[in-house]
């Protein structure tokens, strides 16, 4: 449905979109995951024609959106971060005037504006004026925009930003609500919304692309592995870090071992087990039986915002972290 | 074209729920109220003293009343007219709404057109409110209605050449009083580069003559339409409105 290839976007001093790729399947909801100013609204303004791209393509339903942006346009619906309401209108008004600018007319756009009004539960705020409103209505007003011509595909920027809780809540359900008739891609920097409405996720971070995974791959990844802490010392002091490793490496059950810092207690260690493999028991007996002095032992959840920081963490390069990086779907 | 109207109607419901709309047309009546009050009592008097040193009055309404009236109302919308298009662009940028714009299914150049009409039916209301005075002249006197339609079709094409200068300007900047105070600037030069050409007659100050849209305004305030001037007018326009629609393209390019 929506196919970027190579996509950059360069402002005067700065690149905001570093040669990124990505596809998303009809029907699909796609979270756009990243830091503040990591790119997802920049790519979201090139998918929406509202910015041109600086190279790359983007094309949505076949359309690209640099050749044919009237034909993209007429297919998306577009809730951008800061809702683009005219605080002087009413609700029913305004959608009434989007619906026009969309293409819709007389009956159909009547019943149009009655259909998103119930569908984003803005029914009770049709006659009062757009300024009026409380940041959950509005946010609720500006979906209503964006789905009021049934757009094939919606781009949703931050759609829960500035929500309460419950609203937050709301708003999820009522994505999940339109994930059967409308393929959706949603940015965010909050990982449990991505966990509980999307499907899939793109990780990017300063332009660059990190990563596309499937929702269930990364949790299996956090719910699975156990991520271990271990300090070595020495009995009398210094100990052969090498030698460390190697022998916690030969532990039963363990997936990776970096090297942490040296500390003048001891050295330690970073384990991550195998999926479904618990660990600890094994590498204290190891420890100990290779006559060295175990420190400390304790186990870091490995969660969705672990993984995250991983990918987009400044030293994601450096960090042994980073060779573990979610398998690449090419989907 | 019937994107162009959706527009258009949007932003005259727009300057109509906001003070604007009222402020500008009270503005005028009230401006052009005082003028009409004293150009009529001026004229009654002029009557009164022919008259009673014996001579036969120069009754003439429309060289004496509506002339002048309609010559300055041209001046005054110099400066109203930036109030009514500094709104335009420049609050959809800093509201966040040209991106709903922009990304709606309609030409960057049907957005800029019906922004320019919602401003010019605007001006139609504002230069209504001196319709009321001059239907006073109707009333009581016998003035010839042709000059003061072509006078009005004048007013119209010039406001509409300010308009789209300011339409321009309000799409440069994302703040409205800096929109409305160099749309007050540009429409001030236009106003006043005539005074320093009138007499000149080397081709470049002739040609600033030309560019300059109150000279083109003379013919009209007499009654004589002019194709030569209307032409002049409708280009300005849709220069201006075209290059409104390159400065949305060019914005595009580079933020």
């Amino acid at each position: 449905m929506i196919s970027v290839k190579d996509l950059s976007k360069r402002y005067a001093r700065n690149t905001a979109v570093d040669h990124i790729s990505f596809e998303v399947e009809k029907g699909q909801i796609v979270g756009f995951l990243g830091p503040n100013g990591a790119g997802k609204t920049t790519t979201m303004r090139v998918l929406t024609c509202f910015l041109p791209p600086s190279s790359g393509t983007a094309t949505v339903a076949g359309f690209d959106v640099l050749e044919a942006p009237l034909e993209v346009k007429k297919r998306i619906g577009y809730l951008p971060e800061a809702p683009p309401l005219y605080l002087e209108m009413r609700t029913a008004e305004y959608l009434t005037f989007v619906g026009r600018l969309k293409g819709l007319s007389g009956a159909e756009l009547r019943h149009r504006v009655d259909t998103v009004c119930d569908r984003c539960a803005a029914g009770d705020v049709k006659n009062k004026l757009l300024g009026k409103l409380s940041k959950g209505y509005r946010q609720r007003v500006g979906l209503a925009q964006a789905i009021i011509h049934n757009p094939e595909v919606l781009i949703l920027d931050e759609p829960t930003a500035g929500l309460d809780p419950k609203q937050i809540n709301e708003t999820r359900d009522l994505i999940k609500g339109l994930a059967g008739d409308h393929t959706i891609i949603l940015s965010t920097h909050i990982l449990p919304e991505v966990a509980q409405t999307c499907e899939k996720v793109i990780i990017i971070n300063k332009g660059k692309l990190v990563a596309t995974d499937s929702v269930n791959n990364l949790q299996r990844r956090a719910r699975g592995a156990e991520l271990v802490l271990v300090e070595v010392a020495g009995r009398n002091g210094a100990v052969d870090s090498a030698k460390v490793r190697e022998r916690l490496e030969k532990v039963a059950g363990v997936g990776r071992v970096a090297f942490k810092e040296k500390k003048p207690s001891g050295d330690t260690f970073e384990v991550e087990s195998l999926k479904e493999k618990f660990v600890r028991g094994d590498l204290a007996r190891a420890v100990v039986e290779a006559g060295w002095n175990l420190n400390e032992l304790r186990t870091e959840a490995v969660s969705l915002e672990e993984i995250f920081l991983q990918l987009t963490g400044d030293q994601a390069a450096a960090t042994p972290g980073a060779e573990a990086s979610p398998s690449k779907e090419t989907s | 074209m019937t994107n162009v109207w959706v527009i258009c109607r949007k932003e005259l419901r727009s300057y109509f729920a906001s003070p604007i709309a009222y402020a500008v047309m009270a503005l005028f009546a009230l401006i052009f109220g005082l003028v009409f009050f004293s150009a009529t009592r001026e004229f009654v008097n002029m009557g009164f003293r022919s008259q009673m040193m014996g001579g036969s009055p120069p009754m003439n309404v429309n060289e004496y009343i509506i002339r002048p009236l309609l010559g300055f109302a041209g001046t005054v919308t110099l400066f109203l007219v930036p109030l009514i298009s500094m709104r335009l662009i420049a609050e959809e940028k800093r509201n966040g709404t040209i991106e709903l714009l922009l990304t709606s299914p309609i030409q960057d150049f049907s957005i800029i057109l019906g922004k320019w009409l919602g401003a010019m039916f605007l001006y139609l209301f504002v230069l209504g409110m001196s319709m009321l005075n001059i239907a006073f002249l109707f009333a009581w006197g016998k003035p010839d209605w042709k000059p003061v339609l072509v006078a009005y079709l004048g007013l119209l094409l010039q406001g509409g050449c300010l308009l789209a200068i300011g339409t321009l300007i309000s799409a440069m900047t994302s703040n409205q009083i800096i929109a409305g105070g160099a749309a007050f600037f540009v429409s001030l030069a236009l106003y006043m580069l005539s005074w320093f050409t009138e007499y000149d007659s080397t081709t470049a100050l002739r040609v600033l003559n030309y560019v300059s849209i109150v000279p083109h305004m003379e013919n009209f305030s007499k009654g004589v339409l002019d194709l030569k001037d209307s032409v002049f007018y409708v280009s300005f326009i849709f220069l201006a409105l075209f290059l409104t629609a390159r400065q949305m393209e060019s914005l595009r390019w580079r933020s």
